[in-house]
């Protein structure tokens, strides 16, 4: 009977746990959904058609640019559309659907593909996409708006109201054109297509924590040093951390892995780094907002932090490296 | 003492332990053992009989070589038939003894309870009875009672986490001999002068903490001053790898192994729970190491169990006893799925060591194919002895011996959980064998410049 079984040999260990990059990038699609259905709502089909548009754009960039350079397909693994999603959160709901879609070669093509792929490219895709069409294209990138009725109405946001109202000496949230913390809560305000709704990004940001697909440290120490930091600056801290791209930024792409550190230690810095520099740019830059800026530039930091936070193994380092 | 109760990292794999509730089964019968000359780390032992030696249980056929050497003992009475190269489970080829039972198990009269009386004695019973860590490091165990002067331990560990999935034997150990355990314990605590003792159970085993309590308890309300009073009983987080030695005696303890260090560096012994019930049998009947307790399971196992048997049976022949395969087995471990090896031939004998046989259908035994690594970081939060296994496999396939260096690769101890958690399917222990054996590589060369 021995003689018959061919039997496997591999290295140990000889199971695995079930979650896949797969399952991670699907569950970071589920957890944008609350978000995505709330913009649909706040500034009407559009936004889902934009949204549908980037991530139709990522997924054939991705394939075509896999084909070209001789490469396995990897549409599979879902990280397109994760970066298509976040492309078009980042973008006005009103921009042309030809400009999104050069957004979404460039994430893909550019920042991810020419780097070699999913884990290789240094920032973040989505955000750099959002970058080159802000400079390329500076007045439809910057056209905010609202949906009242059927119509499509252009306003400010809520942090360029807020600059304007503490010039002007009087910033009570609710009143005159500054839109109340509720506003803030539901998104019935202009900005960015994924970033208005605080309740629906916090829902999908629940369920990562949940399913421990991302780790508290960073979102927490951006939002927290951005509220410290208005406080100190004497600004409406609550205002701050509820508004602009703050927790969509914070949850959903200051915690990607490949462009984040790898410790929890990291994290932290990464967070309390981005943080400082958001609040920077929008307390005294020229910029209304600066959470695309701060994420890009930590981004760039990221190996320099994952070297100065690398854990001390237990019992204190390997012998050899003494003698080596 | 327990300062922690547990460790940081880790990860929780599905138990899968369907066989806590068998009872242990004693099967005998076998035709035929092979028996290697080298069970354990350490030179082979030097083999004592040639072909056609009629020989009976607990005869010493292998005589150790060098201090870290343990004897091997005739497991059946019967004629040895051949003295061949096999291939061992650590990929060595090695001599090993096979004996045609004559399936009497006639006992050799060499087997006599051993005198002892004071530490020197004792370590000379153990290290005659060819003892080595049943818990699968087959380290010999008179060479753990031989720490150096200055690193007398001040406590005695007792593993008893089994944090490995599939795995049953000790607790049935546990369950169904506790007074061997405790036994064990006190003999040990006597001879080797250590004070206290305390036995780690992961807290997903209440039937064997509460086995342990009722004899320890019993014999320390006897005799309050008594030594069973210093034996603590530890319910430990249940983690993997809760029973890394490493990681129990910081769990335990809150002490930190240095690197490259034994336990005794931090005044600990470590001893597995079956290691310390077979020093009580052995020093009540002098039966030398010839029998031990394993559990067979899996997919492609037609009747999960645990199994008391000779040492030496050959895996196909130890199966077809058990009840046979239910599908064809595509994979064989020997020991538990974290961190046991993949036999290459059912004809692969059971050895000292051997807690567990597990077999696995074509389906269970497929190996995933890797993609690339996201940086999600969950083999970083789950090292237990952290370090950064994603850099450590990176370093390794690109030959950085320096990154190997730097980032502390000799420190890795292979649990797995990297591996088990990874989402992009990396081979990473593999990788980092891989990078250790370029390291030990680069080291050789060195020696061999300065030479």
């Amino acid at each position: 009977m021995s003689g018959e079984a061919r039997l496997l040999v591999s290295s140990s260990p000889h199971i695995r746990d079930r979650a896949s990059t797969r399952s991670i990038m699907l569950d970071v699609i589920i957890a944008l959904i609350p978000s995505l259905v709330a913009s649909t709502i706040l500034f009407g089909l559009r936004a889902l058609t934009l949204t549908l548009v980037t991530v139709a754009v990522a997924v054939i960039a991705e394939a075509v640019s896999r084909k070209v350079m001789k490469r396995e397909d990897t549409i599979a693994d879902l990280s397109a559309v994760v970066t298509g999603m976040l492309l078009a959160f980042n973008l006005p709901p009103t921009l042309p659907y030809w400009m999104a879609a050069v957004g979404a070669v460039v994430a893909v093509v550019v920042v991810k593909q020419l780097f070699g792929g999913l884990g290789g490219n240094f920032v973040n895709p989505a955000l750099v996409g959002r970058v080159v069409l802000v400079i390329s294209f500076p007045v439809a990138m910057t056209r905010w708006t609202v949906l009242t009725g059927s119509d499509v109405v252009a306003t400010a946001t809520p942090l360029a109201q807020l600059k304007a109202a503490l010039a002007s000496g009087s910033a009570v949230p609710g009143t005159g054109s500054l839109p109340g913390y509720l506003d803030l809560l539901l998104g019935t305000h202009a900005g960015s297509l994924g970033e208005v709704s605080v309740l629906a990004l916090l829902v999908g940001a629940a369920y990562l924590l949940a399913r421990r697909v991302i780790a508290p440290w960073a979102p927490l120490a951006f939002i927290g040093t951005v509220g410290l930091f208005a406080w100190v600056a004497g600004q409406p801290p609550l205002y701050h951390m509820l508004s602009g791209g703050l927790i969509l930024g914070a949850f959903f792409m200051a915690t990607d892995y490949t462009t984040t550190p790898l410790t929890w230690k990291g994290k932290l810095l990464f967070g309390f780094g981005c943080g400082l520099l958001t609040g920077l740019i929008r307390m005294f830059g020229g910029m209304d907002e600066g959470v695309s800026y701060a994420i890009l530039l930590f981004n760039i930091l990221t190996p320099h932090i994952d070297k100065w936070t690398r854990p001390v193994p237990l019992g204190g380092g390997a012998r050899h490296a003494r003698n080596a | 003492m327990a300062l922690t109760w547990s460790f940081s990292g880790g990860t929780h794999p599905r138990s899968r332990k369907s066989t806590a509730e068998s009872p242990t089964v004693r099967l005998d019968g076998f035709r035929r053992v092979v028996l290697p000359l080298s069970q354990h780390t350490g030179a082979p032992c030097r083999c004592l009989v040639t072909p056609g030696d009629l020989v009976k249980v607990g005869q010493r056929i292998g005589e150790p070589v060098g201090f870290l050497s343990a004897p091997v003992h005739a497991t059946v009475s019967g004629r040895v038939v051949a003295i061949r190269r096999v291939l061992g489970y650590t990929g060595i080829l090695g001599d090993a003894v096979e004996i045609e039972s004559d399936g009497n198990y006639e006992i050799h009269p060499s087997v006599v309870p051993p005198t002892v009386t004071d530490r020197a004695s004792f370590v000379a019973a153990i290290a005659a009875s060819g003892l080595v860590g049943l818990g699968g490091a087959s380290f010999p165990t008179h060479v753990k009672f031989s720490p150096p002067a200055d690193r007398q331990p001040d406590t005695l560990l007792i593993n008893a986490a089994e944090c490995e999935p599939f795995l049953t034997s000790d607790y049935r150990r546990m369950v169904e001999d506790p007074a061997a355990v405790l036994a064990g314990v006190l003999h040990v605590m006597h001879y080797m002068s250590i004070p206290r003792a305390a036995i780690g159970i992961e807290n997903d085993k209440p039937a064997a903490i509460a086995a342990l309590h009722a004899v320890i308890d019993g014999k320390a309300a006897a005799d309050p001053n008594g030594p069973a009073a210093a034996i603590e009983v530890v319910p430990l987080h249940t983690r993997y790898p809760q029973g890394a030695e490493k990681m129990l005696i910081y769990a335990m303890t809150g002490r930190e192994v240095p690197s490259g260090g034994l336990p005794h560096d931090v005044k600990v012994m470590v001893l597995n729970v079956s290691t310390v019930a077979f020093i009580a049998d052995h020093l009540q009947t002098g039966v030398p190491l010839v029998r031990r307790r394993l559990t067979l399971a899996g997919s492609a196992v037609a009747s999960p169990a645990n199994l008391d048997v000779p040492i030496g049976v050959p895996v196909a022949d130890l199966v077809e006893a058990a009840g046979g395969f239910a599908r064809t087995p595509a994979k064989v471990l020997m020991g538990g799925p974290m961190m046991g090896v993949a036999l290459d031939s059912l004809d692969t004998p059971v050895i000292k060591a051997n807690n567990a046989i597990i077999a696995f259908d074509e389906k269970e035994a497929r190996i995933p194919d890797e993609s690339v690594c996201i940086r999600c970081a969950r083999c970083v939060e789950g090292c237990p002895m952290h370090l950064l296994p994603t850099s450590i496999d990176a370093a390794a396939r690109e030959g950085d011996t320096e990154g190997l260096v730097e980032f502390h690769t000799m420190d890795c101890i292979e649990c797995g959980t990297c591996t088990y958690v990874c989402p992009a399917r990396r081979h990473l222990v593999q990788s980092i064998r891989n990078g250790k054996a370029l390291l030990r590589k680069a080291e050789a060369k060195k020696k061999e410049a300065r030479a």
